[in-house]
Order: C-alpha cells, then structure tokens, then sequence
C-alpha cells in the first residue's frame, strides 16, 4: 500500500476536490423561503408532498441522465417507459384484487411491491429491445436519435391503446396506504411517506452501486471520458445497455408510483412526465446524478408550495426555476465536466 | 419564368414534378373536383399545413435545429385572430390587429427563445422548447377570460368571407376564403423557397452540415440560427391565422395540441427534411391519411376479425401507430424522406 503511494507521488499532491454543497443547501433555502407565507402545518404537509414528489421525479429522471451522460444519447420516449409502468400496475393489482383491497398492511405492502417487480422486470425488457431497434441504428447523430426515439415514443404510446385501451384507469391505493397521519397540527399522507421512503432506497442503492462497485466506478469514469475508458480496455457498449435497461427499470418503478400518486393513470402520462423530467435533467446538469437529485427535489417543493400559493402559476414556477437555474450555473447545478 | 419563380430550385425528378403539379392543381381544383363540405375542409387544412410544415422544415431540415415550440407559434397566430375577432367584433381591422400583435409576440418570443438556448447544443434546445410550448398550453387554457379556455373561441369574419355571402351564383365566401388560403400559402411557400436557396439559406445549410466549421469560416452561427428559428416562427403565426379564419373558432386542440407538433415532425420527415416540397407531398398524404385511412383500415380490420391480436392493431383508431412506424423506418432508411428518394432515383438514371 505504501509502495503504492509512493509511486505516485504526484497523487498525493492533487489536491481532493471540494464537495459542492451549494445546490444541496439551495433546497433548505428553498423550503425554508416558504415558511413565512405558509402556515407551519400546511407547511409541513407541503414539504412532505413535494419530497414525495420530487423522488418519484428522480426515479424516473435518474435513468434519463445516465443514458445521457454515458452515451450522449436523450431518450424523448423515456415517457413510454413510465406508462407501461403505470399500466402494469393496474393489471398486476387487479390480478391480485385480493391483496390490495384487503385491510392489512402486509397483503397491501406484497401487492404494491409485486407491482413494482413486475414493471421494472417488464419496463427493463421493453428498454432493452428498444434500444437494440430504435436507439442502436443512429449512435452520434442527434438530430436522429430525437426525432427516432419521438417515433417511438408514438408507436409505445400507440401500443399501450392497442393492449389497455385509450380511456384512463383508475389506479386506487392499497386500502392501508390511504389516509394521513397527523404529526402535531399537520396532516401527512400515508402513500406519500411511503413514496419517501422507496425513493430514499433507491437513492441509496443508486449512490452505492455508483460509488463503491466497480461498475460503478466504470459508469462513472465512462460519463467523464468514454474513450479513454473504452481505450482502457473495457467495453462501453455493453455497459451502456446495462444502464439504458436499468434506467428503463427505474422509469417503470417510477411509472408505478407516479401512478399510484395521481390514483389514476393515461396513456399520455408519458408525454406529461417527459416535460417535468427534462426541465429537472437540464436544472441538474446533463449526466449529473446528484443535480438531478437536486433538481428533482426543488421542483417537486416549488411545485407544491406554488400550487398551494398561486395554482394557476404552478407550471411556469418550473421553468422560471430552470431560467433562474440556468443563469446563475448555465451547464446546471452540478456541471458534468468534458462537456 | 417557372424556374425564377421556384428560385431554381426544381423538382429534379420527373415523378417529384408530377407529383407536384398534380398537388397543386389538386388543391386549385378540389372544390369543383371533390365536392362536399369535408373534402373542402381537408384541403383547406392541406394548404394551411403545407406552409406550417415547410416553415418548419426550414428550420429541421436546412438549420438542423429541433423545436418543439412549433405548435405554440401557430396558436399564437390562430389565437390573435380569435381573440381580436372576438373583442373587436368581425372586421379587416380586427383581423389586421390580431394578426400584427401575434406577429410581434411570435417574434419576440422566438428571438428570446432562440438568443437563450440556441448558443448550446440541438438537444438542449429541444428541451427548452418542448418545456415552454407546455406551459404555453397551460397558459392558454387556463387565462379562460381571454383565450375562452379548453372551449375555445367561436368568432365571427368579416361578411365577405362567409358562407352567407355570393359573388356570383357558384362563387361564395366559403371559397373565396379558401382561395384566399392557397394565395397565400402559394406565395409564402415560393418566399420560404426563396429563402432557402439564397446566400442565407446557405449559411443555414453549412450550419446543418457542421456548425463547427460554419463558425470557423466565419458565420455567428448563433445568429443565423436565430434568424432561421424566428422566420420559421413568423411564418408558422401566418399559417395559424390561416387556420382561425378558415374554421372560425380556435381552441387548444386546433391548434395548440402537443399532437399537432407530433403530426408536423411526422409529415416533415416522412415527406422529406430539407427539400420544402416534402412539405407538399407530406401535407397532402398525411391528411389524407388521416382523414380517410381510418376507413381503410376499418376494412383490413374487418377482413382480420378472425384474428383478435391483428384486428386489434388494425383497429381505425390505431392509425397513428402505423404512421409512427413508417416515421421510425424514414429515419432510417429514407432520412431524406419521398422527396429525397424520388430526386435519388432520378440521378442515378440520369
């Protein structure tokens, strides 16, 4: 080990890089600006509501970012993904009727949970084949790889109609899931506490992977620099489908809580998640994990928090947060660098 | 004189050129070709999309840059007429000052959209744009007061351009509203080509084909890009005015619909990007496609009743579906779309 350090002196010299906190701390301040205008039990409810959502955002944003920071490739039909996720959910949990409608916390938590199985194993399959037929052909070339995965977010939207039909489908909690808690004055939401804590998993799961496998290090080291992984002796194609199938698994799992989340669920609810996904890619930096972590939590607060104080400004609160974003850090919060 | 008038720009093909005129005297012709209310309305519909999508061409095709804030030009355009119409009540007047504060607002919006985001990549751009056409739709549908909300505005047009009115026993305003129409649209297309075989549209090209060596050479790329994007958005405005006084009424799903975005990129690509007379072509097939394929389908989905899976993906409401398919397969094997693959065949036999 110390033979090892002493080779390389020059290591030592490097200095660490400093962690950027700013963008973390700009979603305290964010919460906290909130405050005074709101009463500290809406408050609290609204906070709560805007993590619920702003995790849901970033399970389904952070496969979005990964295929774009390792390949350079933006998947317009990632919205298909979340559709089919949200659609298998109503399938699997009138299949399992029994479990989900039954008063108890354990059948609820198994019909939820086989639901999320069955759309990430699904929605995996579904990126996987879409990436052999549409994304493989035009590596390199944005214009095509736009205007191809648009198609084929059409023929996926298509699809969906052809097997569930066009109409909406409701998509009720688990019984034990409905209702809120009271903490003090506020009212929180079950299903949204438990959006919470799936999202916190995923993070977790998400950080380890990326920061203590080899894998990871790899995905990691392919986002800053492609070819000279590539020169290194690994190969960056297989290990972009890995990522573009798992991405592909997180937007279904992200599909099936978003689902979940609106009770209710469209065939167009990929094209209406697209817009708030990229708005959140684009705040976080393309290819930034933690930025889109960032950028997902502060939309999802704002949105909340305007909805409650100005709902007809809701939507534009989300892009004059990019505007802002964008002219104080025009790369995004955590700029990806050799880009 | 023709060759003047097309800025040189020929179909370079016989078959393009036949096809062409065949489109051209088609839309001349159809009220007293095709007669009915419905094949009236699609052919007004075919005039306005063909100017919508070729001012969209130039901007995919010769500048290479993807906007998705198309449809939101277009309902700017269709909306001043709406809402000045309403306000104002039926007058040239009321016409002209909805027209000219839509123009002035497209412009505006597209210049701003275009000095923010066009100096990154296409894809960046492509977002932005996408995020605010939707909130440009929310915002349509939610100042009710003035935009008439999810309903929409049903107005009323100058006397001469109703149905009410007879220049003689067979000319009414109907039609004279619709040759109106294909005046314009004919004269906007020839501009647009104009444009695009000028020095400017050159420039355009350079940048499509390697916007690094464009800037090398010299061009501010970002500035022609601009220029491109707000000329596409100027004309796009006039193609919505087209379309509010044709129908008389304007709502969010005329003309702001994130399905109409989907329907121009469709039509740009499977008629030809960067050839404006896919613009024609792809008008003209897709609406009619869209206005008659359903029927068709309806029999292949009657003749595969045996077969449930089949019948269900030929089903007259999943016309889209196989549309999609054929974008996916232009893409790529015919990027440059009918056009590109008519002028190929007609090299290589010349």
């Amino acid at each position: 080990m110390n033979a090892a350090s002493a080779s390389m002196p020059a290591a030592a010299g490097v200095p660490k890089p400093k962690f950027d906190f700013v963008p973390l701390l700009l979603v305290v301040a964010l919460a906290l600006a909130a405050l005074p205008f709101i009463r500290p039990s809406t408050w609290v409810t609204l906070t709560v509501a805007g993590l619920a959502m702003g995790m849901i955002v970033f399970i389904i944003a952070s496969g979005l970012t990964l295929v774009f920071g390792l390949m350079d490739v933006l998947n317009f039909g990632h919205g298909v993904f979340i559709a089919f996720g949200a659609f298998i959910a109503t399938t699997v949990f009138s299949a399992m009727s029994g479990y989900a409608t039954a008063p108890a916390l354990g059948p609820n938590l198994l019909a939820v949970f086989a639901a999320m199985l069955v759309a990430m194993a699904l929605a995996g399959a579904v990126g996987l084949a879409f990436e052999r037929v549409i994304v493989r052909p035009v590596y390199g070339q944005h214009l095509k790889q736009i205007l191809i995965t648009m198609g084929g977010m059409i023929i996926g939207e298509e699809l969906i109609k052809a097997i569930w039909g066009p109409q909406q489908i409701p998509l009720p909690l688990p019984e034990t899931l409905r209702g809120a808690i009271a903490i003090g004055d506020a009212a929180v939401e079950r299903y949204r506490v438990f959006a919470v804590v799936v999202g916190a998993v995923v993070l977790a799961v998400l950080l380890f992977t990326l920061n203590r496998t080899k894998i990871g290090l790899l995905i990691r080291a392919g986002v800053q620099d492609r070819e000279m992984v590539e020169s290194l002796g690994y190969r960056i194609r297989s290990l972009f489908v890995g990522v573009f199938v798992a991405g592909s698994a997180l937007a279904g799992l992200g599909g099936v809580l978003w689902g979940l989340y609106q009770q209710s669920v469209v065939p167009q609810i990929g094209a209406q998640v697209n817009v708030l996904i990229f708005i959140v890619i684009i705040i976080g930096g393309l290819g930034s994990t933690l930025g889109c972590l960032v950028g997902a939590l502060m939309v999802g607060l704002l949105a909340n928090y305007t909805g409650f104080l100005l709902p007809k400004a809701a939507l534009f609160s989300n892009i004059a947060l990019m505007v802002a974003v964008l002219l104080w850090r025009p790369q995004g919060l955590y700029p990806v660098t050799s880009r | 004189m023709l060759s003047r008038l097309l800025s040189h720009d020929l179909p370079r093909s016989r078959a393009l050129a036949i096809l062409l005129a065949l489109a051209a005297i088609g839309l001349l012709l159809a009220p007293f070709v095709f007669p009915g209310a419905k094949a009236l309305g699609v052919a007004a519909k075919i005039a306005v999309f063909i100017l919508l999508v070729a001012s969209y061409d130039l901007l995919l095709g010769y500048t290479g840059i993807v906007s998705f804030a198309h449809t939101m030009f277009f309902g700017l355009g269709a909306y001043g007429i709406a809402i000045a119409s309403t306000r104002l009540g039926a007058s040239w007047g009321a016409i002209a000052v909805g027209f000219g504060a839509a123009l002035v607002l497209s412009l505006a919006l597209a210049l701003l959209i275009g000095l923010f985001s066009l100096r990154v990549k296409a894809i960046f751009f492509a977002m932005i744009t996408l995020a605010v056409a939707a909130a440009f739709q929310t915002l349509a549908s939610q100042l009710s007061d003035l935009t008439g909300g999810e309903d929409g505005l049903s107005f009323k047009v100058p006397q001469v351009l109703t149905p009410g009115f007879h220049l003689t026993r067979t000319l009414d305003g109907r039609l004279l509203t619709y040759y109106a129409i294909v005046l314009v649209v004919a004269i906007s297309f020839l501009a647009l080509l104009r444009c695009v075989n000028s020095p400017f549209g050159r420039v355009l090209q350079a940048i499509r084909e390697n916007d690094f060596r464009a800037e090398a050479i010299g061009y501010r790329t970002v500035v022609y890009r601009t220029w491109s994007s707000v000329l596409a958005a100027g004309f796009a405005t006039l193609a919505g005015a087209l379309l509010a006084l044709w129908l008389r009424y304007n709502g969010p799903d005329t003309s702001l619909a994130f399905e109409i975005m989907l329907d121009i990129l469709l039509i740009v690509v499977i008629g030809g990007m960067g050839t404006m007379y896919g613009a024609v072509l792809g008008s003209a097939l897709f609406l009619i496609a869209q206005n008659y394929l359903q029927e068709l389908l309806q029999v292949a989905a009657g003749a595969a009743s045996g077969m449930p899976a089949v019948a269900l993906l030929l089903s007259p409401d999943r016309w889209l579906l196989w549309l999609g398919v054929l974008f996916v397969v232009c893409v790529y094997f015919f990027p440059s779309g009918i056009v590109g693959r008519l002028r190929l065949q007609a090299f290589r036999r010349g």
